[in-house]
């Protein structure tokens, strides 16, 4: 067996696992985000929508749905990589791939697919609850799934960051508690930056989720705060960064080896 | 050729404890070798270093010649470990357990599976195969480890303290199997506080103190160095007062229960006729101590006064 074949071998296993992990519990990792995201469809969209009015020239829920389809993907691509890393650490299972011939970038590899697959088992769920409320014409299908994919990937590198430095179950909430949750409701997904004063859209643009929420409605719908290209940009770079911080963590077997 | 072969290997944590203070240590092929050592000796690190779970300070470490750091994967693809603590995940089915780890190895999961079926039915976990791991015994615990470390047939087998914990019964079982393992040709690497364990295994052993090898022989030749026995002999008939006799030194424990203590050159039958001329019949010997505990807890109590010594 070729070294190549024993590291799809490796990657795959990883992948299984992560998503049967998942799947396992789907009460707890599915249908919690397609209750809350029908509840926001409900809210703001059917009831309080209606005396909002337009957003950029369309129906106020028809403007929030992909801010609200791809927060959910943001949390769970999050949520999944640090939860299960973490418990790989917190339970000494991690163990189980470090005495194996994986090499890092296979594990990094495993566990961001296995963010990557809820974030697009949730995605999909709250995209089909959508279709009660709202009527999508999907603007481009390319650049909806490459955000889509992308933007899974981003946080759940980011989790898996997370889930090294956490010493404790605490550690992995207070990040998505106290830093995830508002960059993403202050990333205009309920809003447009335009009917901000412009200092608060200057600072708005600091926000990395802006881009993403922003390059996702422009697949969606076809409208956008932000230039594609600029915003394509910045998710590619957040993810190329935030690779080779995980593979330098690994390397270095921060949080893993004594 | 060598199994194992450890050169000058320091491991000093960032707490500034020096774990080890440059061991050295060679296993050759097929042995089956025994580390030993009091707690906190530095056992479980220089294990941790060899599997690559912990980082070395300096030295070198080679598993059948390949370096684990210059040739990491050949290195690891040799080497099967079942650590002192459960370290699977406890709410994933036994089975899973095995095929995941068979897959880190690169094995393919229909390969895997047949893998995992011949190693829980030789260990008898195969019933329990779709439990989740955390509803097995402790002896069922220890067993899944090391059907988990064998999964990719690894050469070297590394176990610390395999036994801790379980019954007698489940412990003979599983020496039984270790034997086995070990005739088939895999060499075996084994820590453990049951030192009758390790003199019923093991051909070879280091002993190691305060992150220092402090003996490494075959274990015939340790016990051949063993100056004194003390054995305890049980008398058919209660005895009321213990006869004194100058060439041996004899200590009544009970009314049914002699201790005496024999040097080497001394014979057991020369024993048993003073006695029987005194009126006193043995049915029945043992050793007091384990014969490899009390020369371990010579060495270690050697080793101690040295370094109380040097620091004096």
């Amino acid at each position: 067996m070729t070294r190549w074949s024993c590291y799809t071998v490796a990657y795959r296993t990883i992948v299984i696992k992560e998503v049967l992990r998942f799947s396992r519990i789907w009460i707890q990792t599915i249908l919690p985000p397609a209750i809350t995201t029908s509840l926001y469809f409900v809210i703001f969209g059917t009831l309080i929508g209606d005396r909002i009015g337009e957003m950029d020239g369309f129906r106020y829920i028809d403007f929030i749905v992909p801010g609200l389809i791809l927060m959910s993907v943001i949390q769970n691509s999050y949520a999944n990589v640090v939860s299960s890393f973490y418990s790989a650490k917190f339970q000494h299972y991690v163990d189980e791939m470090l005495v194996a011939p994986v090499p890092n970038w296979v594990v990094l590899a495993g566990y961001v697919s296995g963010g990557v697959a809820r974030g697009v088992a949730v995605g999909s769920v709250v995209t089909l609850v959508s279709l009660f409320f709202t009527d999508l014409e999907i603007h481009s299908y390319a650049i909806t799934l490459l955000v889509f994919v992308l933007t899974s990937i981003l946080f759940a590198l980011a989790g898996f960051i997370n889930a090294v430095y956490a010493n404790t179950f605490d550690d992995i909430t207070i990040v998505p508690t106290f830093v995830l949750t508002p960059l993403t409701y202050l990333g205009g997904v309920f809003y447009s930056i335009h009917l901000l004063p412009q200092f608060w859209q200057d600072v708005s643009m600091a926000n990395p989720v802006l881009y993403m929420v922003n390059a996702f409605r422009f697949g969606l719908i076809g409208v956008s705060d932000i230039n594609m290209g600029i915003a394509i940009a910045i998710i590619l770079s957040f993810i190329l960064a935030l690779s080779a911080y995980s593979l330098n963590l690994l390397h270095r077997g921060v949080g893993i080896k004594k | 050729m060598n199994a194992l072969s450890i050169r000058n290997l320091h491991k000093r944590y960032d707490n500034g404890f020096a774990a080890l203070k440059g061991i050295d240590l060679d296993v050759k092929e097929g042995d089956f070798f025994a580390l030993l050592g009091p707690n906190g000796a530095g056992k479980s690190t220089a294990i941790g270093i060899i599997a690559s779970l912990v980082n070395k300070s300096s030295g070198q470490v080679a598993v059948f010649g390949h370096d684990i750091e210059r040739e990491h994967e050949a290195a690891k693809q040799s080497i099967g470990l079942v650590p002192q603590e459960f370290n699977f995940n406890q709410w994933e089915p036994v089975v899973e357990i095995l095929v995941n780890q068979a897959g880190y190895y690169g094995i393919p999961r229909g390969e895997a599976y047949l893998r995992a079926e011949k190693s829980l039915k030789r260990l008898d976990l195969w019933d329990r195969r779709s439990a989740q791991a955390r509803t097995l015994s402790g002896g069922m615990k220890r067993r899944l480890m090391i059907a988990r470390a064998l999964v990719h047939r690894p050469r070297l087998l590394i176990l610390d303290e395999p036994t801790a914990g379980v019954d007698i019964e489940i412990r003979r079982s599983m020496w039984a199997f270790l034997r086995e393992i070990n005739t088939q040709g895999t060499t075996i690497i084994l820590t453990t506080h049951y030192l009758e364990e390790a003199e019923s295994l093991c051909r070879n052993l280091a002993i190691i103190n305060h992150g220092r090898i402090v003996e490494q022989s075959s274990l015939s030749g340790l016990l051949s160095r063993l100056h004194t026995e003390i054995f305890l002999l049980n008398l058919r008939e209660e005895i009321t007062h213990l006869p004194e006799l100058d060439e041996y030194l004899l200590v009544q424990v009970d009314d049914v229960t002699l201790e005496v203590e024999l040097s080497r050159g001394q014979s057991v039958n020369d024993l048993f006729e003073t006695l029987s001329r005194n009126g006193i019949e043995v049915v029945s010997m043992r050793n007091k101590q384990n014969r490899l505990e009390q020369m371990f807890i010579n060495m270690v109590d050697r080793d101690r006064s040295r370094i109380a010594e040097g620091k004096a």
